[in-house]
């Protein structure tokens, strides 16, 4: 069995939800028999690291530092080998716009945006271009930060009035905001585990919002709040061309060991869209990763095992390339 | 406050083996909840209070006194005493209204804000918290209603939910509770119906608004409440905390304990740690109330209670509050002189003449839950407007709190805070073509009345209307996602 250092909490916005998955991550480690050390990652991580030399470091730390290539790379320099993707994939993953782009030049379907900065509109005057976005992408649009992996900061803007008021809201959490086409219809999740040779797409888990028409921040890690169907009620070809889909978004963004595709199937056809992809996805009671492990036949503690051999069998990762 | 905590430290270990728990099984215990639960939820604002406790951060977040200029030597002295003289008492259980030898120390408290209570009149409870419970508990059926000022304590809102209440809260001003609007929100809840069961205000210094309820809406609350047949919950955690002007009357002392139930507690006089609350109320409600306190559990500590018994005889009870308005004025005068220096023209708050927050109102595009998440880059916290309502309200409010900082950090955390409201500000006018009013000169203190989503009328009298913020360019109200 290995030393295991679960590094968790951290300094991001999502630290509460990383304490959640980091203490389900340590609990399932120890029922495979597994010597954990949990790490609160803060100014002493590397010491602490270094104190505690693991095998292996599963990395249940989401938003900034985590899902953002920083501890990845910090792990690298300490030659420890660790869960999930590694720095390039998670720089691809972890913001939007660099994601929505990608997905552009490889034909993948992602609904229609544009991405400014801060600075555009202090220095460049963008203000007078936000007309020509609106026509554009239509009402409601949706502003998003370009960073951060939950849903603080999405604001829908129905109106012209609204844009700018949702445009200061999402700026509260980074330089960077997406203005987005919103596409109504159904929220659905892919979850991706690499496999034997190739990387094998979960079953489909749909969240249904109980009260709000929006699967909020609240919603998402609540239970009770939201209905989870899993796998979700889809024809066999839509099932298929989903997966299909997350597939590819998982392979053109490089990313290994773990991760989830969220999408949306437009109301009014049978057309998917790409929204993003989660480098390192919750692991919490309501995360849509372990739900949908659990329709596949994997529960928790083999899913947690599976993604910790995958990080052993890669080893240390050396530099970039 | 507070919000959901993680279940462990960092590196810590449970000491039994953690049982096999998966994704299904949670689904089979959500099947189990009651449906209170539904409305007993956390919020992204709970999980993003997670982070102030990170120690580089300044938090302007927390309701806490400061404890640390209590005498370790009175502490000691008060153990001691517990141990000599009632060693075994303090280890047994105790009666579930509590023991008289606290009682009479809640007499002496009470006597000092110029009420008298008998023994028979008060039970003790665990924090002045649990006084919330057992009333809401007593009085409150599903879908009862229960009237409350807007914005409201925080953590009343839980208690309130979890019992599901129905909640219609009422506007404060400076002058406290508009009892006029709470005349005419009765009369149309009469109309539907609908008889609420109780009031539930805290007129001196209130949390989250720093504001206290003048005599005269005090005399009409009370006469409401008697010609109405309606039961009144005064919470009073602060009344001694008071740094200028003189006292007004409690409701209970104007109504004699007829329809007012009084909340106390030595949270903020003595120590939180001690868990140490009481209520005084109406023969047949305390009676109530005591039956659902021993479902509860049973007595309030009678450790605790024996250590506030020995704290009054030890030591003067009355010159520790003194020593605790001092700190705490001169930290509310930082935070006002920082405020007019640190926030941007746009900006409005109260000025409390005690207890230990500041209510501070923004422009209504600025969603105080998101300008957090921004602020706590900035290391720095404090506790979002929407907290204090129960009906999506008071997104543009932020409560702060000045007793738990030292005045360095309070000026500092001030000053962060300001920073980010006036780069949002600026923002807001670069995307609408507006211009941001300029920044004002110095005043050291300029105040205006609670501002609610341009709910409340300014009030009649003072201060003079370019404090209200009128003219500030008009905002689109933000769209709710």
């Amino acid at each position: 069995m290995s030393r295991v250092a679960v590094l968790k909490g951290g300094r991001s916005l999502e630290r509460q939800v990383s304490l959640r998955s980091g203490a389900r991550v340590e609990d399932a480690l120890e029922r495979l028999g597994h010597q954990v050390v949990g790490i609160d990652v803060g100014g002493d991580v590397i010491e602490r690291l270094r104190a505690a030399s693991p095998d292996v470091a599963f990395i249940a730390l989401h938003g900034q530092d985590g899902e953002d290539g920083t501890v990845q790379e910090l792990l690298e320099v300490l030659g420890i080998p660790y869960t999930g993707s590694g720095v390039l994939g998670c720089l691809r993953s972890w913001d939007k716009v660099l994601t929505k782009h990608l997905l552009v030049e490889a034909g993948l379907p992602t609904p229609e945006f544009f991405a400014l900065g801060e600075t555009a509109f202090e220095e460049l005057g963008a203000r007078d271009a936000l007309p020509a976005i609106e026509e554009r992408l239509s009402f409601p649009i949706v502003a998003k930060p370009a960073t951060g992996g939950s849903a603080l900061g999405i604001k829908f803007a129905p109106a012209a009035g609204d844009v700018p008021a949702a445009l200061v809201a999402a700026f509260s959490y980074g330089d960077r905001v997406v203005l987005e086409r919103h596409v109504r219809g159904r929220d659905l999740a892919v979850s991706i585990l690499d496999g034997a040779g190739a990387p094998v797409a979960l079953p489909i888990v749909e969240a249904v919002p109980r009260d709000e028409d929006f699967y909020d921040f609240e919603a998402r890690y609540e239970i009770g709040r939201t209905s989870f169907m899993c796998p979700a009620e889809l024809p066999a070809a839509l099932t298929e061309r989903t997966h299909e889909l997350a597939l590819a978004t998982y392979t053109l963004l490089g990313l290994s060991g773990f991760a989830r595709v969220d999408l949306m199937l437009e109301q009014a056809g049978e057309e998917l869209f790409v929204l993003e992809a989660n480098a390192i996805p919750g692991l919490t009671e309501t995360s849509l990763l372990p739900q949908a492990a659990e329709a596949h036949g994997l529960g928790l503690d083999e899913l947690i095992g599976r993604i910790v051999e995958l990080a052993l069998e890669r080893g240390p990762v050396g530099a970039v390339g | 406050m507070g919000g959901g905590r993680s279940a462990r430290q960092p590196g810590e270990r449970e000491d039994m083996p953690p049982t096999r728990s998966t994704s299904r099984d949670l689904e089979r215990y959500a099947g189990l909840f009651a449906s209170r639960t539904r409305v007993m939820r956390s919020s992204a604002m709970r999980d993003l209070m997670a982070v102030t406790e990170r120690p580089e951060v300044i938090s302007l977040a927390g309701g806490l006194p400061d404890t640390s200029t209590f005498p370790p030597e009175t502490f000691a002295a008060m153990a001691q005493r517990v141990a000599a003289e009632s060693c075994a008492r303090a280890l047994q259980y105790g009666p579930t209204e509590g023991l008289a030898d606290t009682k009479a120390c809640i007499a002496e408290v009470m006597a000092a804000e110029g009420m008298t209570v008998d023994n028979d009149d008060l039970i003790v409870t665990t924090g002045g918290q649990q006084v919330l419970d057992l009333v809401t508990k007593t009085l409150i059926d599903p879908g009862d209603v229960v009237v409350a000022e807007a914005p409201t304590y925080p953590g009343a809102v839980p208690v309130f939910s979890s019992y599901q209440a129905d909640v219609v809260q009422i506007d404060v001003d400076e002058n406290g509770m508009r009892v006029d609007l709470l005349d005419e929100t009765l009369d149309r809840l009469e109309g539907e119906g609908r008889r609420p069961k109780f009031v539930y205000t805290v007129p001196s210094f209130q949390n989250p608004a720093g504001v206290t309820m003048s005599l005269e809406r005090r005399r009409r609350l009370v006469e409401i409440a008697r010609r109405r047949e309606l039961l009144v919950l005064e919470d009073n955690p602060y009344g001694l905390l008071r740094y200028e002007g003189s006292p007004e009357p409690t409701l209970r002392s104007l109504d004699g304990g007829l329809y007012v139930m009084y909340l106390g507690t030595f949270s903020k006089i003595l120590s939180p740690g001690i868990r140490l609350g009481w209520v005084a109320a109406p023969a047949p409600v305390l009676e109530k109330m005591n039956l659902g306190k021993q479902a509860a559990d049973l007595c309030t500590s009678t450790l605790s209670q024996l250590m506030v018994r020995a704290y009054f005889d030890e030591a003067d009870w009355r010159q520790y509050v003194d020593s605790l308005t001092e700190v705490y004025r001169a930290r509310r005068d930082t935070m006002l002189d920082a405020l007019a220096e640190f926030f941007p023209a746009e900006a409005e708050w109260t000025r409390p003449a005690g207890g230990l927050f500041i209510w501070v109102t923004l422009p209504d595009f600025i969603d105080t839950t998101d300008l957090l998440a921004r602020a706590l880059r900035d290391n720095v916290a404090f506790v979002p407007g929407e907290a204090a309502y129960l009906d999506g309200r008071g997104r543009s409010s932020m409560r702060l709190n000045f007793s738990g900082s030292n005045e360095d950090a309070v000026r500092e955390g001030v000053r962060r805070i300001g920073k980010v409201v006036s780069e949002q500000v600026a923002l807001y006018g670069t995307l609408t073509g507006v211009r941001p009013r300029t920044a004002r000169a110095p005043e050291p203190h300029r105040h205006a009345p609670i501002a609610h989503n341009a709910v409340s009328p300014p009030p009649t009298g003072d201060p003079p209307a370019e404090e209200l913020g009128a003219q500030v360019v008009p905002m689109r109200r933000r769209g709710r996602a």
